[in-house]
């Protein structure tokens, strides 16, 4: 099996024992089978158990080992060692609390998330069989409903750093667009009041770095637009 | 020593789909219930679930429980419980529309209903021809429902403890389960959860071997805890190795390609599953197809520089169509394999997919040991053995078991618990000590075995002595070994012993539990003598009196693996159905 030497410098920052955080420099041994970032890190935390990131899936569903990889965030599972330069950067997501080395504190972007009642809300008596929903309609939920809460990009979003506490972040509103966007869901006008706000969705200003780092290209600033048309058509 | 301790009417463990399809039962009747997860919800492993969920609604063409019922069986080599067989496929339509009503946003027929396409195993008319049942979001069906599910959670208020882990079960004198120990991550602090009702709803352990399509989460733990605690696991050795685990990655590839018209060939582009399963071919049920593509691999006409795999070809397909029913699949081959399946074939290998034993329970979610509820415990999902799935899971199978026996459990656990007394008994302390002892030897643990080397032994020993084809040897031998390793865990220690979000320490647990299963899996394996469904071996011969090696006269019986002192029991299978005629045995062929 062939082998090649990659090097890591990776954030590294236990509260018990470190006064602030550092970079601590890797050098790993990589197996021919060895392709994705994921690899590389459970292999270095054999070397080193102290390492901590999450992980699960190692397949870009589950979402849980986003992080910061030269810059741009990312999920570990899905992006190929070979693409990035070396020493190649790890730091944890940014804009959120560390826990620990690559853990995030993710409690404010999950209320965000639960902030816009991400459920369809449909009070009218359900049928016996399914709510029929056209293929076209069903349609519109593309690109919506894929989301895995990885939060890249709410944390690559300058809004977000700035008003965690305000601003839902593109997450949070492609969410909500996914339920306004369903033909199923009857509480549009009660969502829309929701985001009614200077903070809530007017603090999007069309950065675009969430579409940019989206590890399933979905694209957040679209669906965001659509709510923004949809205030204005409102009012008119 | 002190222990906090929490109480609640219900405590869950696992917040997959069927936790939480049980969480929302317990949530909307008003109880006190804590889910507590090692991850947050929405990660875990039913995420990955890709092709559909079953259920005869015939939305395209003719279909009906009693077929499904019958193909259930017949899947499960016989060895499926019919009473719980007959009460998931009944059940089926009812779960899926209630999914549906919750916001599941399945793909859409023409007329608005929903879509459904054909997957191994499903017949019309009792083993005919293949048929539409399985219920599908593009081929993204898990990730849909378990998002689904977490939100009506949301929306029901239910309390979720995320990033908690479970580390054993508590039980007291009379083995009345009281709740379970567990660790929240973050800080490493350990509470007992007490309550009148506790449910397991943990998942697999496909971590046991080498390669898997399992998740890195998918450790056993509510087996092991089970095992630790006196409970026997039931049919251990029967582990599905999915057909199509994309070769070098393990990462799963749908069964559902081969629904839409997907097909397997091996070196010279020969359709190969024809010579194998003439009437469903590639739709042949999982162990059917697994061993088939084993065979072709064996007997040289493998694909690649090492013939060590078959090609999945869909390069015949629309393109229009994989962009819109299997965009994950192509999304997945990209990444994974290099290969854009419109243009070219997807390299795949069998892959260890699925545990159809687990933790014994009936069809109302109810752990029965001895033939007996045990009270206050009960299990659902993959974790549980109901049994369903028997020999050999029918795809799109799992899905359902998560919505009819979280949703079975769930009501089981409101009638307990409104009949349990009003305030929950005196703790058993001896189980919690037990727990505090494990977390404190590892503490303490020097020159021990590292947990990545006990690990990759375990793994190693599993993967060549345990695989699709099994061998009288290769077992007796697999036992020798992972007993080794066995101690080898005793004394795993980890470098790391902060208290912050110690994802070390955390393997170690999981290392535990994941023992655990791997003796009862490679024990059961060894002493059951002949083939059926999943497990075949070398030794049972193909007779007419024991058709593909099935030996119904000695075999068709459940096995029950005891922790203590490793002792195998069996218990019959149940072949009377709730209501309608026992489908009667006969040899399996597709």
């Amino acid at each position: 099996m062939t082998t090649r030497t990659v090097k890591f410098s990776i954030y590294r920052f236990d509260p018990e024992k470190d006064a602030k955080p550092y970079m601590k420099d890797y050098t790993v041994e990589l197996d021919s089978t060895d392709r994705k970032l994921l690899d590389a890190l459970v292999k270095l935390k054999v070397v080193d158990d102290a390492i901590s990131f999450r992980r699960s899936c190692r397949e870009g569903v589950c979402g849980s080992d986003a992080m910061n990889i030269n810059g741009k965030n990312g999920l570990a599972c899905v992006t190929d060692i070979d693409t990035l330069k070396q020493p190649i950067q790890i730091r944890p997501l940014p804009g959120l609390p560390v826990v620990r080395d690559l853990i995030v504190d993710m409690t404010q972007f999950f209320k965000q998330y639960h902030s816009i009642k991400p459920y369809v809300i449909n009070d009218t008596p359900a049928p016996d069989r399914e709510r029929l929903q056209s293929p076209e309609d069903r349609e519109e939920l593309n690109g919506l409903y894929e989301c895995i809460l990885c939060a890249c990009c709410s944390t690559s979003c300058p809004s977000f750093w700035w008003n965690p506490d305000k601003f839902v972040g593109p997450a949070g509103l492609l969410a909500a667009y996914r339920f306004i966007a369903d033909t199923r869901d009857t509480a549009t006008n009660e969502r829309l009041d929701n985001l009614e706000d200077p903070y809530r969705l007017f603090r999007c200003h069309s950065i675009m770095n969430c579409v940019d780092v989206c590890p399933k290209e979905l694209n957040p600033t679209k669906a965001i637009g659509k709510i923004k048309d949809l205030m204005v058509k409102r009012i008119a | 020593m002190s222990v906090p301790v929490r109480k609640f009417d219900a405590v869950i463990v696992g917040a997959g789909g069927a936790g939480l399809r049980a969480a929302l039962q317990l949530s909307e009747a008003g109880l006190k219930t804590a889910v507590l997860s090692k991850v947050f919800p929405t990660r875990s492993h039913t995420v990955a679930a890709q092709g559909g969920v079953s259920a005869s609604l015939g939305n395209s063409e003719p279909d009906h429980w009693h077929w499904h019922m019958y193909d259930t069986v017949k899947g499960s080599d016989w060895l499926g419980d019919q009473d719980a067989i007959e009460f998931m496929c009944r059940e089926a339509p009812n779960v899926v529309v209630e999914l549906e009503h919750f916001g599941m946003p399945f793909d859409r027929n023409a007329d608005g209903s929903i879509y459904q396409r054909p997957f191994g195993g499903h017949m019309s008319n009792f083993g005919e021809k293949p048929v539409r049942r399985a219920c599908a979001a593009a081929d993204r069906t898990g990730h849909a429902m378990l998002h689904a599910l977490y939100q009506r959670n949301v929306r029901a208020n239910t309390q979720f403890f995320v990033e908690w882990m479970a580390l054993d079960l508590v039980r007291d004198e009379q083995g009345n389960v009281q709740g379970v120990v567990a660790m929240e991550m973050e800080t490493s602090e350990v509470y007992v959860f007490q309550a009148k009702a506790t449910l397991f709803a943990t998942g697999g352990a496909g971590r046991i071997f080498a390669s898997s399509t399992n998740a890195f989460i998918n450790t056993g733990d509510g087996l092991g805890m089970a095992a630790r605690a006196g409970i026997p696991l039931e049919d251990m050795e029967f582990w599905q190795f999915h057909p199509t685990g994309v070769a070098g990655a393990g990462v799963l590839i749908t069964e559902g390609v081969r629904g839409e018209g997907g097909i397997l060939r091996n070196s010279a582009g020969e359709r190969f599953m024809e010579r194998y399963a003439p009437n469903a071919k590639d739709l042949a049920s999982r162990d059917v197809v697994s061993r088939a593509m084993v065979t072709e691999i064996n007997e040289g006409r493998g694909c690649g520089p090492n013939k060590d795999h078959v090609l999945l070809d869909i390069t015949h397909l629309d393109p229009e169509v994989i962009k819109s029913k299997l965009p994950g699949i192509r999304e997945i081959s990209i990444k994974f394999a290099n290969v854009d399946p419109i243009k070219a074939p997807i390299p795949v290998v069998p892959t260890c997919h699925y545990q159809m034993g687990g933790i014994p329970t009936n069809y109302k979610g109810e752990v029965i040991v001895d033939e007996k509820p045990v009270t206050g415990f009960y299990a659902a999902g993959e974790v549980a053995c109901a049994s369903v799935h028997g020999a050999n899971r029918l795809g799109t199978n799992s899905l359902l078991d998560l919505l009819v026996f979280g949703k079975s459990s769930g009501n089981s656990m409101i009638d307990f618990i409104k009949t349990a007394p009003k305030d929950l008994p005196v703790l058993a302390m001896a189980d919690v000590e037990r727990s505090l002892a494990r977390v404190e030897r590892l503490n303490q643990q020097s020159n021990g075995t590292q947990v990545n080397d006990a690990r990759a032994a375990m793994q190693a020993t599993m993967q060549k002595h345990c695989g699709v084809f099994r061998f009288k040897d290769m077992l007796a031998e697999g036992v020798a070994k992972i007993l080794e390793v066995e101690k080898m865990v005793k004394t795993i220690e980890i470098a790391d012993k902060s208290k912050t979000f110690n994802t070390a320490r955390l393997e170690a647990l999981e290392l535990e539990n994941l023992i655990e299963v791997a003796k009862a899996t490679m024990i059961s394996a060894d002493a059951r003598t002949e083939s059926r469904g999943a497990h075949v071996r070398d030794d049972a011969e193909d007779t007419p009196e024991r058709p593909n090696g099935r030996d119904d006269a000695n075999w068709l019986k459940h096995t029950l693996w005891h922790r203590d002192g490793n002792q195998l029991k069996y218990k019959p299978v149940t072949m009377k159905p709730l209501s309608v005629d026992t489908i009667a045995l006969k040899t399996r062929s597709y």
